[in-house]
């Protein structure tokens, strides 16, 4: 019986799958071949680790990519073009996932490609990407081999490494300035893959030029279950800050296990700190988050488009992370250049795109301007948590707070 | 720089992560150990198990060391079932059908967990969470040595179970002889489904003591299977106690070679020690000679 039963219910399913694949395959020769010249729609892939360990950060890139594709859809689509087909896809947070995923979505057809979101993974996808002349738009992968191997395809719409590091050094020593250089020693901690151990080495290189002692430097892997020996070796070592660089979860770890461990620094300063600027740490621990500063993406607090985006994104009871907003721009910056290069073209909207001045966005950078496939008007922000929320502290232009350092007792 | 003051809080650390270990790995090793079931689903088990409790504690309110006492027996109904519905007739008692199986189980859970709820990373925020206790040289978190006690207190029951019981005895002699515990009246199918009723009550259980601390996204239980494999080869396959012990051993060694190596290749000691156990004693610290 129970053999029955599974080969009826195979049939079924063969069944049902024959008379949908019967009913789509109908239904496209049944449409008018006038109305199909028009509404054929611009393919997009919409690559991210939606799965694996950063399945987090791939699923809020996905929503801001979507949302974006929602919009512009309708409003009518891009203009000339049509509405965009949002090919998705899932790198399961490692490099060979996402390859594949760019075969799969050269194979459709696709435009382009957006995301990626980790280093590692985004510089496995556009390499794969480049054999096809597709062309690539990176969401967040900040490390600077992206951009320096001289890919014709790749387009990095936010900043890398080299921009990071230094200003958040230059805005380090501007904090530290200001209080009057109560902070002489750090230690930095970092996860050990292409984006923790290069933004480390670039800390390591630069920190002593702006007179900082490195008194030591962690790596740990991600995922890492237990953050006490990091926390131990820190409380003995007594430094005056601590630089994270390390994904979501670890971040949430550490700075808990800081918090338990009664580590009281005089500041917490990350560079692309996971958690530091994430409004879920914030609400969820509250007195971990506090006063910790970040150089990290961030959106433009001043512009309007940003801030209804934000209440969108709340309203599907999302947190407005930076993923979201850096996809979202990064699809608009998509369909800006291919309104402009006139056709779903590759060539066309490579060229379009190394040649876009595109200023609507969500982020608070300088006029865009793509060098050798780098956006040299990307820049990131210096945050702090301040009263339960987190605030733009620097620069200046964008700023909506003073930065409170050190933290007080 | 590794004096005392860092060496003795790192051992103690390590005592306390190789309980929660300890916990996941009690599980494992009667359905590994004894059933000779290379159970793929126990960390996606682990998952649901921490989905559960948070949710337990998010909408019934239901404090983690409360939620314990509801949570193990209904994880211990849904170990039977699936042993007795679901891996057992599938499996047609062919043990690389059951690894199949789990592991189809591992990925249909997992996924149904990431469909339901997410890859979001959520954590509960209970009074007790940033509590410590002053030892001297360190603060031990109070969730933490909670869960050294308990794993203790967990595997005290199953060496009671395994020992004096009825269902222990019937699990020890089906682990043995399959056969001739059928013969004997023994009903193997029941014993299969109890004992992996057993090993997910116990992963219920490391959830719960693990949450106050920890954080749970749909793949969370993958970061503490592999060592749980580990950990059960190592004290002896099926030992309750060669479990318990084995965890604690594998916590200081990671701790301390965490310490000494840095965090990136803490796990190398583990394998070592695992490597070097393998060829002195392959039958494990507490595993009975083949």
């Amino acid at each position: 019986m129970p053999n029955q039963k599974n080969s009826l219910s195979r049939r079924q399913v063969l069944a049902t799958t024959a008379l949908g694949v019967a009913a789509a395959a109908s239904g496209s020769i049944a449409m008018p071949s006038v109305l199909r010249a028009q509404d054929v729609p611009v393919k997009l892939g919409v690559l991210h680790p939606v799965t694996g360990a950063l399945s987090y950060s791939g699923q809020q890139g996905r929503l801001g990519a979507t949302m974006a594709i929602e919009e512009i859809n309708a409003g009518g689509g891009i203009k000339g073009l049509g509405k965009i087909d949002a090919v998705l896809g899932d790198a399961q947070s490692t490099p060979d996932g996402g390859t594949a995923e760019v075969e799969k979505m050269n194979s459709a057809n696709v435009v382009c490609i957006v995301g990626g979101y980790a280093s590692n993974i985004c510089l496995a996808t556009t390499q794969a990407a480049a054999r096809y002349e597709l062309p690539y738009v990176v969401d967040v992968g900040v490390a600077d081999g992206i951009v320096t191997r001289g890919l014709k395809n790749t387009f990095r719409f936010g900043p890398g490494f080299g921009v990071i590091s230094k200003t958040a050094l230059t805005n380090l020593s501007a904090i530290n300035d200001q209080a009057g250089k109560p902070a002489k020693t750090v230690m930095i901690v970092h996860e050990d893959s292409l984006f923790g151990s290069g933004l480390a080495k670039l800390l390591n290189a630069q920190l002593p030029q702006q007179g900082f002692e490195i008194l030591e430097t962690i790596p740990h892997p991600t995922p890492t279950r237990d953050f006490n020996n990091v926390v131990l070796k820190i409380k003995a070592q007594n430094p005056d800050l601590v630089i994270p660089a390390n994904y979501y979860n670890e971040y949430v770890l550490l700075a808990r296990t800081m918090q338990q461990q009664q580590v009281k620094t005089k500041g917490i300063y990350s560079v692309l700190g996971g958690a530091a600027s994430s409004y879920k740490f914030v609400k969820e621990f509250p007195e971990a988050a506090r006063y910790i500063m970040d150089c990290n993406h961030w959106f433009d607090p001043r512009n309007d488009k940003a801030l209804a985006l934000k209440k969108k994104v709340e309203a599907k009871d999302q947190f407005y992370t930076y993923e979201v907003y850096m996809n979202y721009s990064c699809v608009y910056l998509i369909a800006d250049a291919l309104e402009r290069a006139g056709a779903a073209d590759r060539a066309k909207l490579t060229d379009a795109l190394a040649s876009s001045t595109f200023s609507g966005h969500l982020m608070p950078y300088g006029p865009t301007k793509f060098v050798n496939g780098q956006n040299e008007g990307a820049a990131p922000v210096n945050t702090q948590v301040l009263d339960n929320d987190i605030k733009v502290i620097l620069p200046a232009t964008f700023a909506n707070a003073k930065p409170v350092f050190p933290r007080p007792a | 720089m590794l004096s005392s003051a860092i060496l003795i809080p790192a051992v103690l650390n390590g005592l306390l992560i190789g309980a929660i270990y300890a916990l996941v790995a009690l599980g494992l090793t009667l359905i590994y150990g004894v059933l000779h079931i290379i159970n793929f689903a126990h960390g996606a088990l682990l998952s649901a198990a921490l989905f559960a409790a948070f949710f337990s504690f998010r909408l019934l309110g239901l404090d983690p060391y409360v939620a314990v006492f509801l949570l193990a027996p209904i994880f211990f109904v849904i170990g039977y079932a699936l042993q007795r519905f679901i891996i057992g007739p599938a499996s047609h008692g062919d043990d690389r059908n059951m690894l199949l199986v789990t592991l189809g189980i591992a990925v249909v859970v997992e996924n149904a967990l990431l469909y339901l709820f997410r890859a979001d990373t959520r954590t509960i925020d209970v009074p007790y969470a940033f509590q410590t206790i002053d030892a001297g040289w360190t603060f031990l978190a109070i969730p933490r040595v909670v869960g050294f006690f308990a794993a203790f207190a967990v595997a005290l029951a199953l060496w009671f179970l395994m020992t004096f019981t009825d269902i222990g005895r019937a699990i020890r002699a089906v682990a043995k002889e399959k056969l001739g515990a059928q013969l004997a009246g023994i009903d193997v199918g029941h014993v299969y489904a109890v004992t992996f009723g057993l090993g997910t009550a116990c992963v219920a259980i490391a959830a719960c003591l693990l949450i106050p601390t920890y954080y749970v996204n749909p793949h969370v239980g993958d970061a503490f299977v592999l060592v749980a494999f580990t950990i059960v080869v190592l004290g002896g396959m099926g030992s309750v106690p060669g479990a318990l012990i084995g965890a604690l051993l594998v916590g200081v060694v990671e701790s301390l070679s965490g310490l000494f190596l840095g965090e990136s290749l803490g796990q190398i000691g583990i394998f070592l020690i695992f490597i070097v156990v393998l060829l002195v004693r392959p039958s494990g610290l507490f595993g009975a000679r083949a």
